[in-house]
């Protein structure tokens, strides 16, 4: 039956077509192909409009680049289809849950950006008179004021572009302290689930680490961590949650121990989402903790940064911290950009450290306010505890309950299917999602460590739920291929990560294709 | 000529005072597709133990220690071009350098095939 | 709550899923005395637009660059930004997605790293770049520490004409690693002084260039001195545009390049977030810090890209990792991408040159006022003149006047008296004819 234009509008005469045959361009349909900016466009084409300047004499002493760039320009149209398109080959929280574990996924309000671009915040400069930028002093007084209050720790060295440069900060604040002392010691400790970034970091700062082993509830041995202290141990670095999700419930402890033998408590706390207005690390004995504002405090991640790391410290370690800092005069407020006291350590960056990351984590911050931030950490816990309480009788929970804003499986579940944590992550993706983090922690086989935050509705962690179920059953039913063959779906299958690393390929190059 | 194994999974084929050095299958098995391998110049010295080769895979990378006391005499430039001959030849092509060996009773210290096959037969 | 969806009803039924009575039976691990009883002694939480007031407050209280002539260089600039890259940054697929670990769902990220490492490797005239760096500071200290790998030595030079900040954080990074680091004077020293320093502890030389007071220098000749002795020289360019006017770092020489990225695409934003940018020879390609995008094929034959060589990081190499760096830069990369796609080779060399026209234009105002002498006989779009007056009193007075004048060198420079009466100014292509009309002025004014 024709409809008056002559155009079916019904699907009886449609047949399966998908995947038989290859398209002109490559796309298919909505996931378009699209090439390099450099096979697009030319060295002729721009997309800005300038202004034509009058001769004038040069001042470049000789210096003047006279060889061709090379670089590929786009008009304005042709700029934005190419980055639009782009942008669709990616998963973001805008598009899905994203639980990976350790890196707190969460929603990022568009409201922070606004305020980040405000004229008089988005556009202003680090070093124009401190006279002129009272307003930017006073917001990250303000920041500091709340950071120290929720850590319950006294001061705040607020530079750190990100978490590991925090950690470097922090690391290197203690080095100072001890060194103050005429003891610089030698040896940091930290437990084998720690992030790659602790060892990376205390042998930036001149020390050798000696790994303490778990217990078998996946947390630090206190027993072996006593035996391994001593006169030589500068610090302990312990991530609290720790990185299989879990509280480290002997802290006070840990803290209590290393402190008996003069060393000073590391926190890292890229994990701290899950305890924001519940618990003050200041409260379990910690002397310096990182805070990564991209992750509890959701200043977008931005397809790998730029994140900040302020370096919340106790007393006995504030006068060591890096420069710059603010102090709150009666009047005004200062902007102290040279060590007047000789003891800081030094400085981590030009400027003063990530200020459109400081606004936005501000603006978070106020939305939610104290009570709101208590029910971030509460719901961010319930969410990861129910995702925990629904898959364990079907998967292999590496470690009882209860857990903090993350839960760990291990791959014992998989066992003997064939099929890997890898695979089943790609399978993942064929169901919309993206997949958990795998493979760390180190201290599980095959761990696949799932953190779905605070900001997913019920309904959202159901079905995430309901997916997980089906594809074990589906795993356990032998059905490999959904697995192995993984990702199905995607712009793009499987990629060779071996060819690209015995061949790395790090840059376009005009003759390329000719090889 | 005698091939001896260390613990952490190198091979040593000592012919007069010159020893060949490499992984064993089993240590490329566990590293999985082999990308890059580091290889030290010749005219270095090492003592036992020291750190003298990296070799990396996609996902791991791993430190060769010299299982003997002894002066580099040659590496295998074919690596620099071809990682992969040590997935596809650990024994053979894929052989990292060759050292001095200064002080035999060092060989003492490691294993012959049969005690090697028993080692990694106990690590599974 | 705007922001957290789980309804009272939701938490009861997924409670009773868990089995548990109460939220707080889930933080039972936590020390009993420490779990907080009450809330934060910190306001309750904000409409949007409570929270909109108090920031509006907080940027009443600034002067904004763009609302007065502004004359403040030194590392970070005033540019314009083509409205189409701050929409492309804020859509959600790039605003919101994290580091492309999962590459068959991240090609967005991935292409315009490796369209980012392409074109910071051409202006730099390098083999290679790395995905990005904090910012250029750090990047800074980053290059001193592969200089090291590189050479085996531990001596480090740094010009007295870099950016005073960034000696400082190269200082701090290789504070606790054992290097020496040699810092000469500002201002006074010449290409001649530092190839007499090299000696065989030296790992590399690290320059600036355009310098910090502005001056372009050719260092060919200290490139030469260092290859004869098989080190590394490592230049420093903090103002980008630049290099659409002078020659790359790599055509006199350099072998490691860093730059600070903010001028193509990224906002002032009081000192960060910027781009750091990083790229050096191929033949040092795996001992490069950062992250590192590379071409490969997918199970279909596909081209498609993927993070590689992730051997020489930190999540990998632990403690022996080339640099202790994890997040990089990126949706500040994403923006240098997109503006410089949008300027292309003709558009990016239009821009230097109307940056360098202008601050030509202005020195040539500048020159013919009493009290003023300009120091540079060569320079991009900054400059250094020296004032007959305290230059921080100086721009101090401007500000009663709606002007920002540029930077006095005594507040990077405390201690160096000498250099009190010196201002580092720069022009950008945001910077009009009556900006500087009005700046020559009110110096004029002050001067007198």
């Amino acid at each position: 039956m024709m409809n008056n234009q002559g155009r079916p509008t019904n699907t009886s005469s449609v047949k399966n077509v998908s995947n038989i045959y290859e398209t002109f361009t490559g796309s298919q349909g909505l996931s378009q192909a699209e090439g390099l900016i450099y096979e697009i466009g030319d060295t002729e084409r721009t997309g800005v409009d300038f202004k034509e300047v009058n001769d004038f004499k040069s001042a470049l002493g000789g210096m003047e680049r006279t060889n061709e760039i090379g670089l590929a320009g786009l008009t304005e149209p042709e700029v934005m289809r190419h980055y639009t398109r782009l942008s669709r080959k990616n998963f973001a929280i805008d598009l899905g849950l994203y639980p990976l574990g350790s890196c707190t996924m969460k929603h990022n309000p568009r409201l922070n950006e606004k305020m980040a671009r405000l004229s008089g915040l988005g556009d202003i400069h680090p070093l124009q008179p401190i006279s002129t930028t009272q307003g930017a002093l006073d917001l990250i007084d303000t920041l500091a004021h709340w950071l120290k209050t929720m850590t319950g720790m006294p001061a705040v060295a607020m530079s750190p572009k990100a978490g590991a440069h925090g950690e470097l900060c922090g690391l290197m604040t203690i080095r100072a302290a001890l060194e103050a002392k005429g003891d610089a010691r030698s040896i940091v400790l930290a437990p084998e689930s720690a992030h790659g970034t602790n060892p990376a970091t205390a042998s930036l700062c001149g020390y050798r680490v000696k790994p303490i082993p778990a217990t078998e509830d996946g947390r630090v041995d206190l027993e072996a961590m006593k035996e391994a202290l001593g006169p030589d141990v500068a610090a302990i670095m312990v991530t609290n949650p720790n990185t299989c999700g879990l509280f480290e419930r002997e802290i006070i402890e840990i803290a209590d121990a290393v402190h008996a033998v003069g060393g000073y408590f590391y926190c890292d706390g890229a994990n701290f989402n899950a305890i924001v207005g519940k618990v003050r690390p200041g409260d379990l004995g910690v002397d310096a903790m990182h805070i990564n504002l991209h992750k509890t405090f959701s200043t977008p991640h931005g397809g790998g940064g730029p994140g900040a790391g302020p370096v919340v410290l106790s007393e006995a370690l504030a006068p060591f911290a890096p420069m710059p800092y603010v102090i709150a005069g009666e009047e005004n407020f200062e902007l102290i950009e040279h060590d007047p006291t000789g003891k800081s350590f030094g400085r981590m960056t030009a400027f003063h450290g990530q200020m459109g990351m400081f606004i936005r984590a501000l603006s978070y911050m106020m939305s939610h306010g104290a009570d709101g931030l208590a029910k971030v950490a509460e719901d961010s816990v319930l969410n990861a505890n129910y995702v925990l309480a629904s898959l364990k009788d079907i998967m292999s929970a590496s470690f009882e309950g209860p857990c903090m804003h993350e839960a760990l499986f291990d791959d014992r579940f998989l066992k003997d299917t064939g099929i890997s944590t890898l695979d089943f992550a790609k399978a993942m993706i064929d169901e919309g999602y993206h997949p958990m983090t795998m493979y760390f922690p180190l201290v599980v086989h095959g761990a696949m460590l799932i953190e779905p935050t605070e900001s997913e509705s019920k309904q959202s962690v159901d079905q995430f739920i309901g997916m997980m179920r089906h594809l074990v059953e589906k795993a356990k039913a032998g059905e490999i291929e959904r697995f192995t063959g993984a990702p199905h779906f995607a712009p793009l299958k499987r990629l060779d990560e071996t060819g690209a690393a015995r061949n790395p390929v790090l840059r376009w190059r005009a003759n390329e294709g000719e090889e | 000529m005698t091939i001896y194994y260390s613990e952490d999974h190198e091979w040593i084929n000592v012919e007069g005072s010159v020893g060949t050095v490499g992984i064993t299958e089993y240590a490329q098995n566990a590293l999985g597709d082999i990308v890059f391998v580091e290889v030290p110049e010749v005219g270095d010295e090492f003592a036992k133990g020291d750190e003298v080769s990296v070799v990396e895979s996609v996902k791991a990378a791993s430190e060769i220690y010299s299982p003997v006391t002894g002066e580099i005499t040659a590496v295998n430039e074919d690596l620099e071009e071809n990682a992969a001959l040590v997935n596809s030849s650990p024994d053979g092509d894929g052989w990292f350098f060759k050292v001095t060996v200064s002080n035999k009773d060092e060989l003492e210290e490691l294993m012959d095939a049969g005690d090697y096959k028993t080692f990694i037969a106990g690590l599974e | 709550m705007r922001y957290l969806p789980l309804s009272s009803d939701d938490r009861a039924k997924m409670l009773k899923k868990i089995g548990v009575q109460d939220i707080n039976e889930l933080f039972d691990d936590v020390p009993r005395h420490a779990l907080l009883k009450g809330f934060l002694d910190l306001p309750l939480h904000m409409t949007e637009m409570e929270v909109e007031q108090n920031f509006s407050a907080f940027a009443a209280k600034n002067i904004a660059a763009g609302s007065v002539p502004f004359f403040v260089g030194a590392g970070a600039y005033h540019h314009h930004v083509p409205s189409t890259v701050d929409y492309q940054i804020q859509r959600g697929e790039f605003l919101t997605a994290y580091t492309p670990y999962q590459p068959e769902i991240s090609q967005g990220t991935l292409q315009t790293l490796y369209e980012f490492q392409t074109q910071v490797a051409q202006i730099t005239g390098m083999d290679v770049a790395n995905a990005s760096m904090y910012d250029g500071s750090t990047a800074c200290g980053e290059a001193a520490l592969m200089a090291r790998r590189v050479t085996k030595k531990k001596k480090v030079i740094l010009s007295g004409n870099l950016h005073p900040q960034y000696i400082e954080v190269v200082k701090s990074a290789t504070k606790y690693t054992d290097d020496n680091i040699i810092v000469n004077d500002p201002m006074v020293e010449t290409t001649e002084d530092l190839i007499n320093q090299i000696d065989d502890d030296t790992s590399c030389v690290i320059v600036q260039y355009p310098d910090f007071f502005g001056n372009i220098q050719d260092y060919s000749a200290l490139a030469e001195a260092l290859h004869n002795r098989k080190k590394l020289l490592v230049v420093v360019t903090t103002e980008i545009v630049a290099l659409g006017a002078i020659k790359s770092p790599g055509e006199i020489g350099a072998d490691i390049v860093v730059g600070e990225g903010q001028s193509i695409g990224n906002g002032l934003c009081y000192g960060g977030p910027y781009a750091g940018l990083f790229a050096t020879r191929q033949k040092y390609v795996r001992q490069l810090p950062g992250r590192l995008c590379g071409e490969t094929t997918d199970a279909e034959g596909k081209r498609g890209y993927v993070l590689t060589l992730s051997t020489r990081e930190q999540h990998i190499r632990r403690e022996k990792a080339t640099s202790n760096i994890c997040t990089n830069a990126g949706l500040c990369t994403l923006a240098f991408t997109i503006h410089m796609t949008l300027l292309g080779e003709k558009g990016y060399r239009q821009l230097a040159k109307i940056n360098h026209a202008g601050a030509v234009k202005l020195r040539d105002k500048l020159a013919t006022i009493n009290g003023i002498t300009v120091l540079n006989s060569t320079f991009f779009n900054e400059f250094t003149v020296r004032l007959n007056k305290d230059a921080a009193e100086v721009v101090e007075a401007l500000v009663e006047h709606d002007v920002i004048a540029g930077l006095p060198i005594s507040r990077l420079y405390p201690k160096n008296k000498e250099l009190k009466n010196d201002l580092l100014i720069a022009v950008t292509e945001t910077t009009s004819e009556d900006d500087m009309d009005i700046l020559v002025e009110e110096l004029k004014e002050v001067l007198k």
